[in-house]
């Protein structure tokens, strides 16, 4: 990264041959591949994500495709992961249920980590009344419970979005965006940005509070940088660490949100893929074919599992004092 | 300490007019008529006209804003839209009530798993032990309810016919069991993690040393010096654990059936019962705001090193 003279102690000293110098994302990595099971954890993440977003090309049917001959057939050759009540094939359905996961959780994290990350450092930075109004902002965003708000935001917003979409799509150029199911996605990483940012607002503002007394930050101040300056160079960098462990914990998070969301029905709606809908149309399987509800069930753990085992692991690759 | 109390409790109408202000405006610029959800088919323009006059629906925002505060501050929420006559303080009530008991039960039975296991952990720290139960929690954590639920209900419903595998009939009844078990996995993990985590960081201070320095038998150290100092972050799990609690009640009431709170919560959602919902939408938050402020209180008792000012 940019900042590497600030985070690597490898400065040469005067009369001592240089210590070469080892960036923390070296020294993280080489510390995050001791740990096995995050690194599988990594493996199947990449999978997964890489499965959704070449899904056309991936999955061996169409995850529409219907055969009523073949309906609720156990694993085979055929259909690896066996059919769905319809004939579906299902390991298809759960390659395009990981794009619409990968699509929203990318999304809905970026974008909520941006907001949180900007607002806690100026939060942190500024203080004074700035801080106050941001913190107040996100005191009010976290006594809502969080899940009723995404739910509410999804179910309320969402028809007159699309509604005023659909009225203005031809302007824009865009025909037919209102009718794709697009913007179902829209709502839900918008819903869940705006409800993951106060949690990482308040991770940036404590680390730029810790940090911005330090002496090379007050130096730089000193040598005249400008405040975005000293924000971007030296705040953001060093409070990096703890943010990346919440951003690959919010990844599990968002996941399962859209799970939730779309099982409820608020989320992605069918025909559209989503392991939500999956979990949700064969909710009453559990007693004939538990496969039919296990295996998207199963997979969104294994999902959510290896996040933690990833964010498990970059904390203790990440944490200074263990090192 | 007293100054601080009040502090805080003169946060809480902040952040509740707060949350029921932007609770009411979602609400009154959503589409999604309810006076048609509730005349369904048998919907005439006049009918629902009066309805809607009868309702107060057609008078302008901020007046209706107004009025809806006004009336919840002598704790009147007005009637629910779908069951129409009945008042959603009422209806809540029962509600409330069956979420709490669920929860207590969960609660208990996470504690109840948990401590025993964080005590083996942190005793046999770097064992095989140690590693399996650090293991075991953390899969348990990170699974979803949708896993666990249709897994228990596998096991001891259709495989083993031990418990019912849907309904509520309160604390004393089987029924409980599963809700209650997938409602304990992910705090138990919780409780495990951070207690063992908390001991360990306990074990290695300058008054464990000078305690076992002057002689006193391990068990002494253990109980008084260890375990007194490593109780503190159960107090902030209990606090935090709340959030995860109300996330619980959605999908486990709605998957197993029990007329809960958050079964309720999703049921108004869909019937645009916007009565109910902003009563729901505020209890919650009322109940964390007041959660954290006791948390924060029950510090000072726990630690006198803590002070407020």
């Amino acid at each position: 990264m940019t900042d590497r003279a600030a985070l690597s102690p490898g400065v040469p000293v005067a009369g001592e041959a240089p210590v070469k110098g080892r960036s923390l994302w070296r020294v993280t990595w080489s510390r995050f591949r001791r740990r096995k099971v995050a690194v599988a954890g990594l493996v199947f993440i990449l999978v997964v994500y890489a499965a959704g977003i070449f899904a056309p090309w991936v999955a061996p049917y169409d995850y529409r495709a219907q055969n009523l001959d073949k309906a609720r057939q156990p694993p085979s050759w055929e259909h690896p992961l066996g059919t769905d009540e319809l004939g579906r094939d299902i390991l298809s359905r759960l390659i395009w249920g990981a794009r619409t996961a990968a699509v929203v959780s990318i999304l809905a994290v970026s974008l909520g980590t941006l907001y949180g990350v900007v607002l806690g450092a100026l939060s942190g930075y500024l203080g004074g009344w700035v801080d106050s109004l941001i913190m107040r902002l996100a005191d009010i965003l976290f006594a809502f419970p969080g899940m009723l708000f995404v739910i509410f935001i999804a179910a309320t917003i969402k028809p007159g979005f699309v509604g005023f979409v659909a009225q203005h799509e031809a302007a824009l150029g865009l025909e037919g965006l209102a009718r794709s199911g697009y913007l179902d996605y829209v709502v839900v990483f918008g819903a869940l940005s705006f409800v993951g940012w106060p949690g990482m607002a308040r991770l940036v503002r404590g680390q730029v509070l810790s940090l911005k007394n330090q002496e090379f930050v007050v130096a730089a101040q000193a040598l005249g940088a400008s405040t975005w300056q000293v924000v971007r160079r030296h705040l953001l960098p060093n409070a990096l660490p703890p943010v990346l462990v919440a951003v690959s914990m919010g990844l599990g998070h968002a996941v399962t949100a859209e799970v939730v969301l779309s099982w409820l029905g608020i989320g992605v709606q069918p025909p559209n893929p989503s392991w939500g809908t999956m979990i949700w149309e064969n909710r009453m399987q559990w007693r004939i074919n538990p496969h039919l509800l296990l295996m998207p069930a199963a997979t969104v753990g294994l999902v959510n599992l290896s996040f933690q085992f990833i964010g498990d692991a970059l904390n203790d690759a990440l944490n200074p004092r263990g090192r | 300490m007293t100054r601080y109390i009040i502090r805080r409790l003169l946060w809480l109408p902040v952040v509740l007019l707060a949350v029921s202000f932007i609770t009411f405006t979602l609400g009154y610029y959503a589409p999604g008529d309810p006076v048609e959800v509730m005349l369904g088919q048998r919907v005439n323009p006049a009918a629902a006209e009066r309805l809607r006059e009868e309702l107060g629906l057609n008078r302008p925002f901020l007046e209706r804003y107004i009025d809806f505060v006004l009336r919840a501050l002598s704790g009147d929420f007005g009637e629910s839209y779908k069951y129409r006559g009945q008042p959603v303080t009422d209806l809540i009530a029962d509600k409330v009530w069956v979420s709490v008991q669920l929860g207590l039960a969960g609660l208990t039975l996470a504690f109840a798993m948990g401590i025993p296991l964080w005590i083996l952990a942190a005793l046999k720290q770097g064992s095989w032990l140690d590693d399996l139960i650090v293991g075991t929690t953390l899969v348990l954590n990170s699974i979803p309810v949708f896993f666990t639920l249709p897994m228990l209900l596998l096991i001891f419903v259709r495989t083993l016919h031990w418990l019912p595998s849907s309904g509520w009939g309160g604390l004393f009844d089987s029924r409980i069991i599963i809700p209650a078990v997938v409602m304990a996995l992910p705090g138990l993990a919780v409780i495990t993690r951070q207690m063992r985590a908390s001991t360990l960081d306990v074990l290695y201070q300058d008054y464990v040393r000078v305690a076992r320095a002057k002689g006193l038998p391990e068990s002494t150290v253990m109980v008084r010096h260890v375990v007194r100092n490593a109780l503190l972050p159960l107090w902030t799990i209990l606090g935090l654990s709340l959030g995860g609690l109300v996330e619980g009640f959605f999908v486990i009431e709605t998957l197993y059936g029990i007329p809960g709170i958050g079964a309720m919560a999703v049921d108004s959602m869909f019937t645009r019962d916007y009565p109910m919902i902003m009563a729901i939408t505020l209890l919650v938050a009322a109940s964390f705001v007041l959660a954290n402020l006791l948390v924060d209180i029950g510090y000072t008792f726990l630690d006198p090193r803590i002070r407020y000012d």
